[in-house]
């Protein structure tokens, strides 16, 4: 019998009636008393220098407030990058200055250039229409390639090159040599992980308003971390102290990571509602969107797998060119190397790895943290090359898989991460159990008589999650700690509100978390609420990102009830005239241990904010506690997935015929939340492989800038998933033993989509694809097929 | 968007004379022209909406011709002529989405004349007749071009006259994006003979497969297109497709439609 | 300026709009429905879907002043007159047909009409309906369990646990 509260129950989501009653209060929701609009002005131009910029006659038409150019920025902070990688040498990487509004030169399309202020959208249009400028524009660097050769255009003039950094990691030099030169096989691969845009279906939103009486900033914003900001924006460019300055990000319509990072408008309308002194609200269009949200991925790899006679797996060795884009976006810099190179080892024992990422500066948007950020690209380019191996060897490649995984936890990468536990044989075993393998050469054979081929594509993969031990990832150059918090408030009638660092925007938190308390306490869920987005309510977390809420932000709230639990135990032993030794808490009873003596826990609440009979000499009244969880190391969640699809030889066009994921998340809180995530994962690595990409032509113009080009997965591109996560190994080191699945789908899905439409191609007769690069679109299927 | 006066009148003739005004443009079913409006692709002062026109809404089907008024909906058509002419309320029903179907029109999309745009094809395959506030055009005369039609500043589709074949099927090959044609095939058999319009294809917008139409009008089937093939050159070639893999489309297409009609 | 008069959600509403106001505008600032989301501006998206006249439009891509005497009904008229939730909605939820709620307004709306015009649709036939209705979060699969699900149909067949 499913639990039906607590941990493990698929409890209905509460926040639910309010999105389907059309009451969930966006960003843009919010309006303000005297609120002015605001809207950029942007580049249309890939590269240029402003030698022209005048807004006076823009300025004089009708509803203008204020426009505002690079001028009024002088002096002020550019948007920071919060992770400092250093280089192969020892250098720090190149860090070149991200001005809210441009100064001098414009270096992507979208990039802002002015910012009108007006009474209302359409005059505020008006004028940035009529804002003079003169662009003499210079050779757009697109290619990562060509931007590293000598003589390049340089996307920065104070920079030597458009190198940001050339990272190594991993094995020395040595012990990669020895394996490849001992090697039986090795098998190279050549791969793109194609440039994405995140795509949340609610587009960015700032609002920003200033209260002249305590010179105090309030930030509405579309943001998966308001303390994040606040930080950022107040310490970093605006020079505004914390105590002044307050984020709230509400509702939040997805974020994908592309709502992690702090954004010159943000920066910019909080700014110009202090210089005004009326709130300024910009809301982003759609195509504003494509150029001007952080992308995700772009990396161009080369991958080499060295093999022994047995074909075991000993060594690994990856050269990769990652686009950083125009500027170093938040936390772009971290995404190819340590969330990248770390994964590299995947679910195998690989005695050798050496990872090598070349950052580099284009003029394209920002590149920075998409739905696994790093990890997709480690699992893709590895999950590739495992297939491929196995092809060139004539093996199985479950078996392959199989014969090289990691069997004993815990167990040390040669890529710096220590996976606490796992069961990978156990995951591949279920995924065969989900697909009916053996069925599959009759459907091949069905497909076949209908003129399509058909592919069955596999793969593991392994991610780290619960982001992060802050002294480690500070070693590593991340500028700030990546703890979280919450404050569990319980009040005299025993409700209990929990303040968390945590944001939900789509994760459910509001419903999960409170079922963690409930189970700690005893009590019903519906005396807990969950408060979030609110600088001034919450306490000083992270944020959501990197599939950490429950793994990192859960274990704060586990730790801060701990201590509610703790201080109620010395209240009701008080009460009971017990030794709080003695006191056990079971279903909101508190009970002297052995006896059939015991208060509520209503009781105990009111007593501790009503203290007439209370060890005041002992303990504080009140019942309210915080605590700040810093993990101990990453979570490991991995799995196994298969992808088995058909492909039509005529057109090339892929349809995805059956999805499975067999996922080891450790404990889980929600099954119902978690499948949700996962299968939205899915829909993302999906449309990775099969139809997103972002393309930008040789003059840095977006080609895929609104829905019309970029193509995102609608209902009728994926099926119903198959989708399990009964093999759990539980986390070892923290509290609940979760891991987090908020990424799993959109990290595991791709190879397993690509190794079936090569699996497919090769049982019609198309032996020479190795490979095809995402989207595997029915063009580039086609083109393969021509040879 | 700029602004501009909205003009809504319920009689051709009154449409007529609103556009006729400084700078007017007339508004069908608005799910093309609104999103450049927007983005402020066009600035008209009078925007002169047509779709409280009755006279020009609604199918007749009659002596081997359907009648379709140039203000009825992709979902009214695709209701109406499922039964009279089956292809084109396929084709209908599979334009964009049903809430752009219900304020879309045929004549809109006509008027329009978007390269990817699948009632063009219908159009021309079906040598139907394209009947304005002023005259009647043959579609043979009507498509210009990308984006270019016969029609003149302020002349109004006020209906489209399909005759309607022995056999007919549209084939569309979805872009994966906007969901327009990357290329779509309209097969019709009269009695006269086979025609074949390709859409999404060629950088001059809608054209007819001469080759294809001579095969077949000889014999009908899918081995008389063997060896038929198309040139790439003027095909679209954007981040989609090549205009090779365009013109190999074709010639997939177009043997599917053959099948799919016989 | 000009005045349009119109019945929203059951309500007799009028006022002065300029000939380009959008319907998305007119509900969202003029009367405060702030449930019919915009999110894209090429009319693709679907997070913006009402009901003009029973049938499923687009509120970004119609000019207020064109829905003139019509009957509008947007997701926050789609509750039973007790306000607990439709039979719709009520399946959103128990399927876990949503998660951010961005696209939920536009996803209801479209169901709605589906299931008016079609009572026990096909998964093939949920999902080709649901072309203009983008979801970047649950990957559609509880979305088209849930419509299944509003339909009377049985779904406990369906892949996944």
């Amino acid at each position: 019998m499913p639990k039906d509260h607590g941990i493990g129950a698929s409890q209905k989501r509460r926040e639910d009636v309010r999105f389907l009653t059309g009451t969930g209060q966006y960003t843009d929701d919010i309006s303000t008393y005297g609120q002015t609009y605001c809207v950029f002005l942007r580049s249309d131009v890939a590269h240029g220098t402003i030698t022209g910029l005048d807004a006076s006659e823009a300025e004089a038409m009708p509803g203008v407030v204020r426009i505002f150019t690079g001028k009024d920025f002088e002096g002020i902070g550019g948007l920071p990058c919060g992770w400092e990688v250093t280089d192969k040498n020892g250098k720090p990487m190149k860090e070149p200055a991200h001005p809210v509004l441009a100064q001098g030169k414009v270096r992507h399309v979208g990039d802002p250039i002015a910012a009108v202020v007006a009474e209302s959208l359409e005059e505020a249009r008006n004028a940035a229409e009529a804002i003079v400028y003169d662009i003499d524009e210079l050779p757009a660097v697109v290619d990562m390639k060509a931007a590293l050769q000598a003589g390049a255009t340089k996307v920065h003039d104070d920079l030597d090159d458009n190198l940001c950094y050339d990272w190594q990691f991993g094995s020395d030099q040595a012990a990669i040599d020895e394996a490849f030169s001992k090697a039986a096989h090795v098998t190279t691969l050549e791969l793109i992980n194609n440039r994405l845009v995140a795509n949340p279906m609610e587009p960015r939103v700032a609002l920003g308003e200033y209260n002249r009486a305590n010179d105090e900033s309030t930030l509405y914003t579309t943001s998966q971390n308001p303390h994040v900001i606040r930080l950022l924006m107040g310490a970093f460019v605006l020079g505004i102290p914390e105590h002044k300055l307050r984020v709230v990000a509400p509702d939040v319509g997805g974020g994908f990571g592309t709502k992690i990072f702090h954004y010159a408008e943000e920066a910019f309308v909080t700014f110009a509602s202090r210089q005004i002194n009326r709130p300024v609200k910009w809301t982003s269009t759609r195509s504003e969107a494509f150029m001007s949200d952080a992308h995700g991925r772009d990396h161009v790899t080369k991958i080499e797998l060295a093999l022994d006679a047995d074909n075991n797996f000993i060594g690994l060795r990856t050269d990769t060119l990652a686009n950083m884009g125009a500027y170093l976006s938040t936390f772009s810099s971290s995404v190819p190397t340590w969330l990248h190179g770390t994964l590299m080892a995947g679910n195998y024992k690989t005695p050798a790895i050496q990872v090598n990422v070349k950052a580099v500066f284009t003029n394209t948007v920002p590149v920075d943290a998409y739905r696994g950020a790093g990890r997709p690209e480690a699992t893709f380019q590895l999950e590739r090359l495992v297939d491929k191996a196995a092809r060139e060897l004539g093996v199985d490649p479950i078996a392959l898989r199989r014969q090289n995984f990691i069997d004993s936890f815990p167990y040390a990468t040669p890529v710096a991460v220590e996976y606490d536990t796992g069961d990978y044989t156990a995951t591949m075993d279920k995924l065969e159990e989900m697909i009916d393998r053996a069925g599959f050469e009759a459907r091949r054979k069905e497909s076949e008589a209908n003129g399509k081929l058909r592919g069955l594509g596999i793969n593991c993969y392994i991610e780290a999650c619960g982001i992060a031990p802050s002294n480690l990832v500070g070693q590593l150059g991340a500028r700030a700690g990546l703890y979280d918090a919450a404050t569990v408030r319980v009040n005299a009638t025993g409700s209990i509100s929990v303040m968390v660092g945590a944001h939900s925007h789509g994760q459910g938190h509001e419903t999960a978390f409170p079922q963690v308390v409930a189970e700690m306490l005893g009590i019903d869920e519906s005396m807990i609420d969950i408060v979030h987005g609110d600088t001034s309510k919450i306490p000083f977390g992270m944020g959501t990102y990197g599939s950490r809420s429950l793994a990192v932000c859960g274990s704060a709230m586990v730790r801060a009830t701990e201590k509610i639990i703790n201080k109620a135990k010395k209240i009701a032993g008080h009460l009971l005239e017990a030794s709080d030794a003695d006191i056990e808490l079971k279903d909101g009873q508190f009970t002297v241990a052995g006896t059939d003596k015991s208060v509520a826990w209503g009781d105990v609440t009111l007593a501790a904010y009503v203290p007439h009979n209370y060890p005041l000499e002992d303990i504080e009244p009140g019942l309210e506690e915080t605590a700040f969880y810093d993990p101990a190391n990453f979570t490991y969640p991995s799995g196994a997935y298969a992808c088995e699809l058909e492909l039509d030889p005529e057109t090339g066009r892929v349809t995805i015929e059956r999805f499975a994921a067999a996922d080891d998340f450790g404990n889980v809180v929600n099954p119902m939340i978690v499948e949700g995530q996962v299968h939205g994962g899915l829909a993302q690595g999906i449309g990775q492989a099969l139809l997103e990409s972002c393309v930008y032509d040789e003059n840095g113009q977006l080609l895929s800038a609104s829905y019309m080009d970029y193509a995102m997965p609608r209902a009728d591109d994926l099926p119903f998933y198959l989708v399990d996560h009964s093999c759990a190994t539980p986390c070892t080191h923290n509290p609940l033993g979760v891991k987090g699945c908020g990424e799993a789908g959109a990290i595991g899905s791709p190879p397993a989509v690509v190794n079936a439409v090569i699996d497919a191609l090769h049982s019609g007769g198309y032996t020479h694809v190795d490979h095809v690069d995402m989207p595997v679109s029915p063009h580039r299927v086609w083109k393969a097929m021509q040879g | 968007m700029y602004s501009f006066e909205l003009e809504i009148p319920t009689t051709v003739a009154d449409a007529v004379a609103a556009l006729g005004k400084d700078e007017a443009q007339p508004l069908a079913g608005g799910q093309t022209l609104i999103p450049s409006l927007k983005a402020r692709l066009a600035a008209p002062s009078v925007l002169v909406s047509l779709a409280q026109i009755d006279e020009i809404k609604g199918v007749t089907i009659e002596g081997g011709t359907v009648t379709i008024g140039g203000g009825t909906t992709h979902a009214t058509v695709a209701a109406e002529v499922a039964e009279a002419y089956p292809a084109l309320s396929y084709l209908a029903i599979n334009i964009g989405d049903p809430a752009v179907r219900n304020r879309g029109t045929i004549g809109g999309s006509l008027a329009n004349n978007d390269p990817s745009a699948c009632y063009p094809a219908a159009a021309l395959a079906s040598g139907a007749t394209i009947v304005t506030n002023t005259r009647e055009i043959a579609a043979d005369d009507y498509f210009e071009g990308m984006f270019t039609t016969a029609l003149e500043e302020g002349e109004i589709v006020t209906a489209v006259k399909f005759p309607v074949p022995e056999a007919a099927a549209y084939i569309k090959f979805e872009q994966p994006a906007s969901r327009f044609a990357l290329v779509g095939v309209f097969l019709a058999k009269y009695a006269d003979g086979v025609r074949v319009a390709v859409t999404g294809a060629s950088e001059d917008g809608v054209f007819r497969w001469s080759e294809a139409e001579d095969a077949l009008s000889n014999s009908f089937g899918a081995d008389a297109l063997e060896g038929l093939s198309l040139s790439g050159d003027g095909m679209i070639s954007d981040l989609h497709g090549s205009g090779d893999y365009r013109a190999h489309l074709i010639a997939v297409l177009t043997k599917r439609a053959v099948k799919a009609a016989a | 300026m000009t005045k349009v008069t119109m019945t929203v959600n059951g309500k007799a509403v009028s006022k002065e709009v300029s000939g380009n106001t959008l319907m998305t505008e007119f509900l969202r600032d003029e009367l405060h429905l702030t449930g019919t989301h915009v999110g894209c501006d090429t009319s693709q998206c679907g997070a913006c879907v009402i009901h003009v006249d029973g049938e499923s439009v687009k509120a970004c891509s119609i000019f207020a002043a064109e829905a003139e005497g019509a009957s509008v009904t947007t997701i926050e008229g789609m509750a039973n007159a007790d306000g607990s939730l439709s039979v719709i909605q009520q399946a959103f939820q128990d399927y876990h047909g949503l998660q951010c709620g961005f696209c939920t307004p536009g996803m209801v709306m479209s169901a709605a009409t589906l299931l008016k015009d079609n009572p026990k649709p096909t998964e093939h036939e949920v999902r080709e309906y649901l072309k203009g209705n983008i979801c970047r979060c649950t990957g559609y699969h509880n979305i088209v369990k849930a419509i299944l699900a509003a339909s009377g149909q049985d779904v406990t067949g369906i892949a996944a646990e």
